[in-house]
């Protein structure tokens, strides 16, 4: 098929793609790179000047960056933790023989197709709220008194609905491969009597490496870029216990116009999502073929 | 699981899965609820009957013209997905039917780039639609979402079309086909299913997408997501009114996402799970 007249044709099919591709990486990256290097503030452009390391400098010495660096892992991990666990044990019980399994993934698919603003302001009024939530009225009717949720627990809670909203992907995930499962082996092995322990641990385990590995690098990509999930409940507070590495940039360049210090935490987090993708693209490279 | 199993223990498997079922979707059902409740019921405790009253769902449509971010989500999620179908189909045909060496390294590069923060690039975006005059308007951000889901349209594309086998072009050629005939009656027809169910995956991540709609939009252009965020602070206890407005907001992309669960799994994991 690959003669010389369909390979012309096939580069200039790609051309497009790629060409807009790497204008689209290149150009705003090399942007940010020059903008961190400047004294840029946007109530004050009059005075732009060069920076040198200041901005980095700053960024360093603050102590809000280390704990945004910080309560970015925490809300990538403990989303990651929930939605694994809850993902493998939810979609064992879907997987069982049970009366109307389809409309059972439906809802439980469901919380994954609600746009963030939405599923924030769902959890923050009518499901977290102190006095007129439904977390409230549970606490309420169990006699002991309601949490103050945004206040007392700003990164857990925002957790709880961000692992909310991923819960349902890592269930369906899981699911599609756990229904690949080869059910000869498993019975094999329950004849031959293994408990259900060890045929969880060396059966169905060994099974979903690949889609609880492919669960937890998409997961990663969307997790460490949080935004409106801060911005409908805690807007990062109090203080910034619960602002992360996305959150405080933002903040940076919109609420202080501070452009260069924006800048500089921009490369900041473009450095930290490449460590992490390095680690994670060599899995996927693997499962390429 | 074929084994035979025991009337028991199914009925024991049903009933636990319907209760984690209904207890992830509760959230959900408890938003349809309140938004037919009025809104001194809707802070009056919790209760599961409302009064069925469609009050505020007029509500919103008067106060807040909810007919205009309603139309910008839909013109930015469609038009931004047939923008990069556009650029995309080309590019995944030439990348399945004639592949070269480079090719699965120029796919690694593409979903890459996904892996790039939009934070980052955050301050030139801004600027660049403060200067020209991009900034609240429907063109600017659709092409923003466009280049965003680029990458995933390009690879969903790929796996589909890597699986349309090479041999039924030879078959069509031994009878006789031409070039265009190939195109247009073998490979059109088995292309479209993978075609649609991208299709429908990049509207639904286009239609949920909030960071970009809540920094590059004022009212003009602001989406659906952009609009439900503005109402966490004045609208305060509001609830049925909030409530309408997200159950308008979600309903079309729910049943969107209903219809594509299977592709989704495919879809967002490149392929790689299936």
């Amino acid at each position: 098929m690959a003669t010389r007249q369909t390979q012309g044709l096939a580069r200039l099919m790609r051309a497009p793609a790629i060409i807009l591709l790497f204008v689209w990486m290149i150009v705003p990256l090399c942007m940010t790179l020059y903008y961190s290097f400047l004294n840029y503030n946007l109530l004050n452009p009059g005075m732009t000047s060069w920076a040198g390391w200041f901005n980095y400098q700053y960024f360093y010495t603050d102590p809000a960056f280390f704990e945004a660096i910080r309560n970015t892992l925490v809300l990538v991990l403990g989303v990651l933790l929930i939605t694994v666990v809850g993902g493998i044990a939810i979609a064992m019980l879907i997987d069982k023989p049970i009366w109307g399994q389809g409309v059972v993934r439906i809802l439980v698919i469901s919380p994954f197709f609600v746009m963030p603003p939405v599923a924030a302001l769902i959890w923050k009024n009518m499901i977290m709220h102190p006095s007129y939530g439904v977390l409230a009225d549970v606490a309420r009717f169990l006699g002991t008194s309601p949490v103050d949720w945004f206040a007392q627990y700003p990164l857990t809670s925002i957790i709880l609905i961000v692992a909310w909203q991923w819960l349902p992907f890592a269930t369906l995930i899981l699911l599609t491969s756990l229904q690949s499962l080869d059910t000869e082996q498993m019975e094999a092995a329950e004849m031959d009597g293994a408990p259900a322990y060890a045929r969880f641990l060396y059966l169905v385990l060994p099974h979903m490496a690949r889609a609880i590995t492919v669960v937890i690098l998409i997961q990663t990509i969307f997790l460490l870029g949080i935004y409106a999930e801060i911005l409908v409940t805690t807007n990062g507070g109090p203080g910034t216990a619960s602002t992360n590495l996305t959150f405080l940039i933002y903040r940076a360049a919109r609420l202080n116009f501070d452009i260069g210090g924006a800048a500089a935490g921009g490369i900041i987090a473009v450095v930290l999502a490449n460590l992490i993708a390095i680690f994670l693209m060599r899995a996927v490279g693997k499962n390429l073929d | 699981m074929a084994r035979a199993t025991s009337r028991k223990a199914r009925i024991g498997w049903t009933v636990a899965a319907w209760l984690v079922a209904l207890l992830i979707f509760f959230p959900i059902l408890y938003t349809i609820i309140t938004s037919l409740k009025t809104e001194q019921e809707a802070i009056a405790g919790f209760d599961l009957i409302p009064s069925f009253t469609l009050e505020s769902f007029q509500t919103v449509q008067s106060q807040n013209n909810y007919f205009r971010p309603f139309t910008n989500s839909v013109i930015l999620a469609v038009g931004s997905t047939l923008l990069a179908l556009i650029v995309a189909i080309p590019a995944a045909w030439a990348m399945a039917f004639s592949p070269t060496k480079r090719t699965k390294d120029i796919l690694m590069w593409m979903l890459s780039t996904k892996m790039m923060p939009a934070v980052a690039v955050l301050v030139p975006i801004y600027l660049i639609f403060l200067r020209t005059g991009l900034m609240d308007t429907r063109i600017g951000l659709t092409v923003l979402l466009m280049l965003i889901n680029l990458p995933i349209v390009i690879w969903m594309l790929y796996t589909y079309f890597r699986e349309i086998p090479g041999e039924i072009l030879e078959a069509a050629r031994m009878d006789g086909a031409t070039l265009r005939d190939e195109i247009l009656y073998v490979l059109t027809p088995m292309a479209i299913p993978g075609i649609a169910s991208t299709l429908l995956l990049n509207i639904i991540l286009a239609w949920n997408e909030a960071f970009w709609t809540i920094q590059l939009t004022t009212t003009n252009a602001a989406p659906l997501s952009a609009f439900i965020a503005s109402f966490s602070s004045p609208q305060g206890l509001f609830w049925a009114k909030l409530s309408a407005a997200s159950v308008m907001a979600i309903a079309p992309i729910l049943v969107l996402g209903w219809f594509s669960q299977k592709q989704l799994v495919r879809g967002l994991t490149f392929g790689a799970v299936k």
